[in-house]
């Protein structure tokens, strides 16, 4: 290892030990490790509440719980997996550990902001944990919580709510430090095309997060108001219209989609080069991509609502705009299949998983489009269907994104290298149990079974069952995934500096960095994909 | 370890944070928007029922005190000590005008019945509740801002009565001094929207 001490021995600001060195740190990346210690409890939590939920419906009637508790546990699982797992996942864990270390700087722009929200994302999880205690229990709402029977449910809506107002807050201040940093603290000497991939799709997330968190906000503000005044904004009885609240809703709901999905876009724009020592395919085209996505993402809400008395002509204009979508989004994925053609291939875990996250992706992706068009979408609105749709989007785009990188920069993190081979097991099991878990699902929906039924017509009995054990491959190949990496702290195999031979800023800096990151000042590439200096050792031992 | 403050940066960041408050308000205006295009006539007639006197007086006070803000950030960066916190002492008073002024309003409606699930709007025409509902959902959460907004007005007083604002560093006044802006604005639109319908 290098002389310099990592940023585990020293503290920032200077002169904190102790717990009180983590609790009231500074420093970007131990409070990107704090997020992951805290994501990871959230994750592990709704993983094991939606297995749960699948045991449940895996034989017809009651198999291990009543209608209630699942209306509530699958209320639980959106909640947490949405405002505690998929949204902060990537831009709060690594996000804050790397974007400043890509830019070449040594802390966000407001650090003690930084800390600011990491403390309301706990005070967010908190309310959601009390909210589970006290009362009446939790919403039984789903995650939508849809008026009027969010103003009307005797159960915790309030508190559940105030959580989710909460952790809002604390995303958008994220996304507000990295728009002030990405523009104020990156090195004098990068320009805007010589940034890496991964840091351009979190300033598109964060303008997303700044942009439509506020709408949410207001939204759950005005749920709160309607509980304890009955103002009746929402209520068809006294001249509301609960239209209007589903439009507010999905104003952020649906462009925070991508809040979930373009960090992990710009993960997989940074492993797939690497492993195929090569150069992006169209760099600027993944950039503006990302930033189209962004804005086309923000215009296209009410295609969750073809269903709910919209007129004729915003259907067909909010479908169109839907379809716009898919441009940006396959112009990603053909430019990393084209990365790798005539590549130098070299086969790691995260490469592994992006590709796993390519694949399913681009399922949840296609069936995405039979939802965007109005005729099948009525066939299918609300059934498995969707459910199996938005789960190849949000836990085969997003999840298997986080799990890439989680095995990509877990060497620069923590300092130390896995075992590779059961993480190779642990990814094609979480993969295939995947494809077992949510492939009946798609059938279930288009043969017209609905989501959130708590019980269902026998001829659904084989798809559900079939799904119910493909669920348990898939938690049985994540734990296997997740022991692996946890046993690489007993192991301590010391990874170097550059494990992958990659070429953007946080590979030139020691594993684990120093405290202000970097050693002396960092030298900025023309173009942050070049792998000419990677390739040449290997080239001049073959000759 | 950059030394120098960034003060274009401090104050993108709180100007991106101003945004999403206008966001915030922008939901709300959003179904002002709705409604006023479903029920038109009984916007008008609501409005008529609001004192446009008290409304009006209130938007003075307000443009009044973010004259005086923006005064005493100049005044501080010349060095003008007294001068500042006489402007500040001055605006936290209008902030505190237009709240006493905004309760005698409410205090009015509630006198006359009219407030969120009130005999009066609940069995009364269907427009007028929702009229009724925007105007305290929309007021009251403007007046939850001018509250921040003279806290915030007041940490800075503080700061520069023990010299941590100064002529060098005045970022904290600055931003304070955008917040209040913003509610000035905000009131800006919310003024003619309830109290100028036709």
């Amino acid at each position: 290892m290098t002389a310099t001490q990592s940023f585990y021995h020293t503290s920032a600001p200077p002169g904190l030990t102790g717990i009180k060195s983590w609790l009231l740190t500074h420093d970007h990346k131990r409070l990107g490790i704090m997020y992951l210690g805290a994501v990871f409890f959230w994750f592990v939590l709704a993983m094991f509440l939606g297995l749960m939920l699948r045991t449940e419906l895996m034989t017809q009637g009651r198999t291990i719980m009543d209608a209630e508790t699942y209306n509530a546990m699958f209320t639980l699982h959106g909640v947490i997996m949405i405002f505690l797992f998929v949204i902060p996942a990537i831009p709060a864990i690594f996000g804050n550990f790397f974007l400043p270390i890509q830019l070449g700087t040594d802390d966000v722009f407001f650090p003690r902001l930084n800390l600011f929200s990491w403390y309301l994302f706990m005070i967010g999880g908190l309310f959601a944990i009390i909210s589970l205690f006290v009362g009446d229990g939790f919403p039984d709402t789903g995650w939508t919580f849809y008026v009027p029977f969010s103003v009307q449910d005797s159960k915790n809506v309030g508190l559940t709510v105030t959580a989710a107002f909460i952790l809002g807050m604390s995303s958008m201040l994220t996304g507000l430090n990295f728009v002030t940093t990405f523009h104020r603290m990156r090195d004098k000497s990068m320009g805007y095309m010589q940034i890496p991939l991964f840091t351009w799709s979190l300033y598109a997330t964060a303008w997303v997060q700044i942009l439509a968190t506020p709408v949410i906000s207001i939204t759950f503000v005005l749920i709160i108001l309607e509980r304890l005044f009955s103002i009746g904004l929402f209520d068809p009885d006294k001249g509301g219209d609960p239209l209007l609240y589903q439009h507010l809703f999905w104003m952020y709901s649906h462009p925070a989609v991508y809040v979930m999905i373009i960090p992990g876009m710009g993960v997989v724009s940074e492993i797939i080069p690497i492993f195929s020592r090569k150069s992006i395919f169209g760099y600027k085209a993944i950039v503006w991509s990302s930033m189209a996505i962004a804005v086309a993402g923000s215009l296209v809400w009410a295609h969750h609502m073809f269903t709910s008395g919209m007129s004729d002509v915003s259907v067909f204009v909010f479908s169109l705009l839907t379809y716009l979508v898919a441009i940006p989004t396959a112009v990603k994925v053909f430019s990393w299949i084209s990365t790798m053609y005539k590549g130098s291939i070299e086969m790691t875990p995260p490469l592994l998983l992006a590709l796993i996250f390519i694949f399913l992706f681009s399922i949840g992706g296609l069936t995405g489009l039979v939802l965007g068009a109005v005729g099948p979408d009525i066939h299918v609105h609300d059934t498995q269907f969707v459910v199996a749709h938005f789960h190849f989007v949000m836990f085969g785009g997003t999840g298997f994104a986080f799990f890439a990188a989680l095995h990509f920069w877990w060497p620069k993190m923590f300092g130390i290298m896995y075992r590779f081979k059961p993480a190779y097991i642990g990814a094609s099991l979480t993969g295939i149990g995947f494809m077992f878990h949510y492939i009946p699902m798609f059938i279930l929906g288009m043969q017209g079974m609905p989501r959130r039924y708590y019980d269902y017509l026998p001829q659904y009995e084989t798809g559900n069952f079939l799904a119910g054990f493909g669920g348990y491959l898939l938690v049985v190949g994540m734990v296997i995934m997740f022991v692996n990496l946890l046993m690489s702290f007993k192991q301590q195999v010391l990874a170097q500096a550059d494990p992958w031979g990659g070429t953007t800023l946080e590979w030139k800096v020691p594993s684990p960095p120093p405290v202000h990151n970097f050693i002396k000042k960092p030298q900025i590439d023309g173009f942050p994909y070049d792998f000419t200096k990677v390739t040449e050792p290997s080239q001049k031992r073959a000759k | 370890m950059s030394s120098q403050i960034d003060r274009a940066g401090i104050k993108l960041g709180m100007w991106l944070f101003l945004y999403s408050e206008i966001i915030l308000f922008g939901g709300l205006f959003v179904l002002y928007a709705a409604y006023f295009h479903r029920y038109p006539e009984f916007f008008a007639e609501g409005g008529r029922e609001l004192n446009r006197v008290m409304g009006a007086v209130n938007t003075i006070v307000l443009l009044l005190s973010s004259f005086t803000v923006a005064a005493s950030i100049t005044a501080i960066q010349r060095k003008a000590k007294k001068q500042a916190v006489g402007f500040l002492i001055f605006s936290i008073f209008c902030g505190v005008t237009f709240l006493v002024i905004k309760y005698f309003e409410w205090g009015a409606k509630i006198h006359h019945d009219i407030y969120p699930n009130s005999e009066t709007l609940v069995s009364g025409e269907p427009g007028l509740n929702i009229f009724f509902g925007l105007y305290y959902v929309i007021t009251g959460l403007h007046g939850l801002h001018v509250i921040i907004g003279m806290i915030l007005l007041t940490i800075s007083l503080v700061y520069v009565l023990n010299g941590k604002v100064n002529s060098s560093r005045f970022s904290m006044l600055d931003n304070s001094g955008l917040y209040w802006h913003l509610v000035d604005l905000i009131w800006i639109f919310v003024f003619p929207l309830f109290y100028l319908v036709l």
